[in-house]
């Protein structure tokens, strides 16, 4: 105890403590949806600690890169298992943060007062999306280089200084060693830029408090004790229910490290298996699936005289409006669970549209698939540009006092 | 929140998409089911005596240590020395070949690949069936061709275990398409192994390769099970310790 009070006059241990998770009271009702936060935590620092670990026998060299992986596959002790963690864990991650989102998309959780906890969020998705751009680099296979070529290529489709750009972001005129070196060095360092927004994150949450699955301010109904009523504290109860859930998680991430770290050609991908070739261009290139559902927007979009242009505008829109869904939504309940069948009628589009769009980018463009990809692209933005017409008109149900179990 | 209507509505749009998902498949020749066992043993051993007599003159498996080899494959490194390797190369070497790539360009028009990896990168299937899938072509510099790999610039080296084959065509779509392979009359057609002997050494090699492309997959699967095994005794404890904390919460 003595200790402990030498240290808390030199440094708030207890009082973050307290604050943070003894007494951070947390809405009693979170449900299924409410694991994915601390999963993408868990994800975070599984891709941290493997990135290192690969890293001391990785090597950023256009020569050495490709060799260093099987190198790191075959000779390295447990080389193999760092490595599936690693390339695993990233669709783990984007999984896992897909599902956080949609949570927050249904139970209205970007809703005011949690605007910027929403935009902070957006933007660790943004740079989760880098991050993974640069890691598929360094394999240095055909879908690694080719991939990044199509993806640089947009940017050198930007009027007037895109092709300056595109040699900007490569450092040479193709994918070369120079490229190969800087995502290595990027890839390296975005990983503790994302963590410490994520601890910006944390605070914004620990300051509005959890939205919950019936989307009712719990802080607005506190006892004499000034704690809300149906708030718990974090710690141990949402510890030791977190814990059943990275339980749950490991299970089936341990399954597709274990018994498919190729999940089918999804996760890695067979041309990935061949090393870049800067002479020969793959027959379909296709960027891993969680990058898919943008590219399909990308490709939906027709050229105009000859640019990709406004397909790249295209693209960048779709993740950019979900920076303004907070003011978007006009309904006057948060919860899902009190929305009317227009809004509930749109979001299930919706998310069939987004796994459609998934699909299609992994698909070879024929006339009939583009017209599919277009008319959902027209459904993806029609879903948050139409949505303050439709989630005003949307008939809501009352929202109770307390939240319901 | 009603899941169910969302859920229903989700099966029903995927399933009017299902033929469209029939439409964009399809394209690329049939192949055949290779059927490998990687943890056959004296399979892989058959094989990798196939990949040194045939494949290793011109094709590397530059990540293969022979050490490794002898581990996995349960052999000695003595056997391995005695019977899969050249006597110039040491045992913690890896299987490199002695032609150099420029050499290699100028005798076969493109340097023959790197197989350490290539049941990964195109998959066993193809793998089976590109070996099984040599026919007599006039028209190409080694006088074969083959149906999963047109215009292939491999000779078929493995002739003298199959025989000679020739196709058979059929036009589809106005286009000549290889229906079967069947042995050429005469001598040429026999080769020194009966169909049955040359698939199964085929699936052998292919095995082999699949071995090769990642020697880790079996010790993988097996540490897998007891990973699992320790996950799902911790899920059921972590929840059986939630339920306990959460006794009071109403």
């Amino acid at each position: 105890m003595s200790l402990m009070s030498w240290i808390d006059e030199r440094f708030p241990a207890t009082k973050v403590w307290n604050e943070h998770l003894a007494e951070y009271y947390a809405p009693k009702n979170f449900n299924f949806w409410y694991f994915f936060g601390s999963l993408a935590m868990l994800v975070l620092v599984n891709q941290i600690l493997t990135g290192v670990w690969l890293a001391m026998s990785y090597k950023p060299d256009a020569m050495q890169a490709f060799g260093s992986v099987e190198y790191i596959m075959r000779d390295v002790e447990w080389g193999w298992l760092i490595r599936y963690l690693h390339s695993t864990g990233a669709s783990a991650f984007f999984i896992v943060i897909y599902l956080h989102m949609f949570r927050g998309l249904i139970y209205g959780s970007y809703r005011a007062p949690r605007e910027l906890l929403w935009i902070i969020g957006v933007v660790l998705y943004v740079l989760m999306m880098a991050t993974a751009f640069m890691g598929y680099l360094l394999p240095w296979g055909q879908m690694s280089y080719w991939g990044a070529q199509v993806i640089i290529n947009l940017f050198s489709a930007v009027p007037v200084i895109g092709p300056e750009l595109g040699v900007w972001i490569r450092g040479d005129y193709v994918i070369s060693d120079a490229t190969l070196n800087r995502f290595f060095a990027l890839h390296f360092l975005l990983p503790f830029l994302l963590a410490a927004v994520v601890f910006i994150h944390i605070v914004a949450l620990h300051k509005v408090g959890s939205n919950n699955p019936d989307g009712i301010e719990i802080k607005k109904n506190k006892g004499e004790n000034g704690i809300p009523k149906d708030g718990i504290p974090f710690h141990p109860y949402y510890s030791v229910k977190d814990t059943v859930g990275v339980a749950g998680f490991l299970f089936l991430f341990a399954a597709a490290v274990f018994f498919a770290p190729e999940m089918g050609g999804y996760f890695l991908e067979p041309p990935n298996f061949d090393p870049a070739d800067p002479l020969k261009t793959p027959v379909h290139i296709a960027p891993v699936w969680y990058f898919t559902p943008f590219y399909a927007i990308l490709r939906a979009v027709p050229s105009i005289a000859g640019s990709a242009f406004p397909g790249v505008v295209a693209m960048g829109a779709a993740i950019v409006v979900l920076f303004f869904l907070p003011w978007l939504d006009r309904s006057p309940v948060k919860s899902i669970r009190y929305k009317g069948a227009i809004v509930k009628g749109a979001i299930a589009i919706f998310v069939v549209v987004f796994i459609l769009l998934g699909w299609l980018g992994t698909q070879p463009a024929t006339p009939i698939l583009t017209l599919l990809a277009q008319i959902s692209t027209v459904l993806y933005f029609a879903f948050f540009l139409l949505m303050p017409f439709y989630s005003k008109m949307d008939k809501t149900k009352p929202v109770p006092e307390r939240v319901t179990k | 929140m009603k899941k169910l209507p969302m859920n229903k509505l989700i099966a029903a749009f995927l399933l009017a998409l299902a033929p469209l998902l029939g439409l964009a498949a399809g394209g690329g020749a049939h192949l055949d089911d290779a059927d490998i066992d990687v943890s056959d043993q004296a399979s892989l051993q058959r094989g990798a005596k196939y990949f040194v007599n045939y494949c290793l003159s011109c094709h590397s498996a530059k990540f293969q240590r022979y050490n490794r080899l002898a581990r996995d494959l349960g052999l000695t490194e003595d056997e391995v020395k005695e019977n899969l390797m050249f006597t110039t190369d040491k045992i913690g070497e890896t299987m490199n070949i002695a032609m150099s790539p420029a050499n290699a360009e100028a005798w076969f028009g493109v340097a023959p690949p790197d197989l350490s990896l290539i049941a990964r990168a195109r998959g066993v299937d193809y793998i089976y069936t590109y070996l099984r899938g040599f026919y007599v072509d006039e028209a190409r510099p080694f006088g074969v061709n083959n149906v999963v790999f047109p215009d292939v610039g491999m000779p078929h080296v493995l002739w003298e275990l199959q025989g000679m084959q020739k196709a058979v065509f059929e036009e589809v779509d106005g286009q000549q398409v290889v229906k079967e392979l069947v042995p050429v009359e005469g001598a040429a057609g026999q080769g020194k192994m009966s169909p049955e002997e040359f698939d199964g050494a085929m699936r052998d090699l292919t095995a082999f390769l699949s071995y090769v492309a990642e020697p880790v997959q079996l010790e993988r699967k097996r540490i897998g099970v007891w990973v699992l095994l320790f996950l799902a005794v911790f899920f059921v404890l972590s929840y059986l310790l939630k339920k306990e904390y959460w006794k009071d919460v109403h």
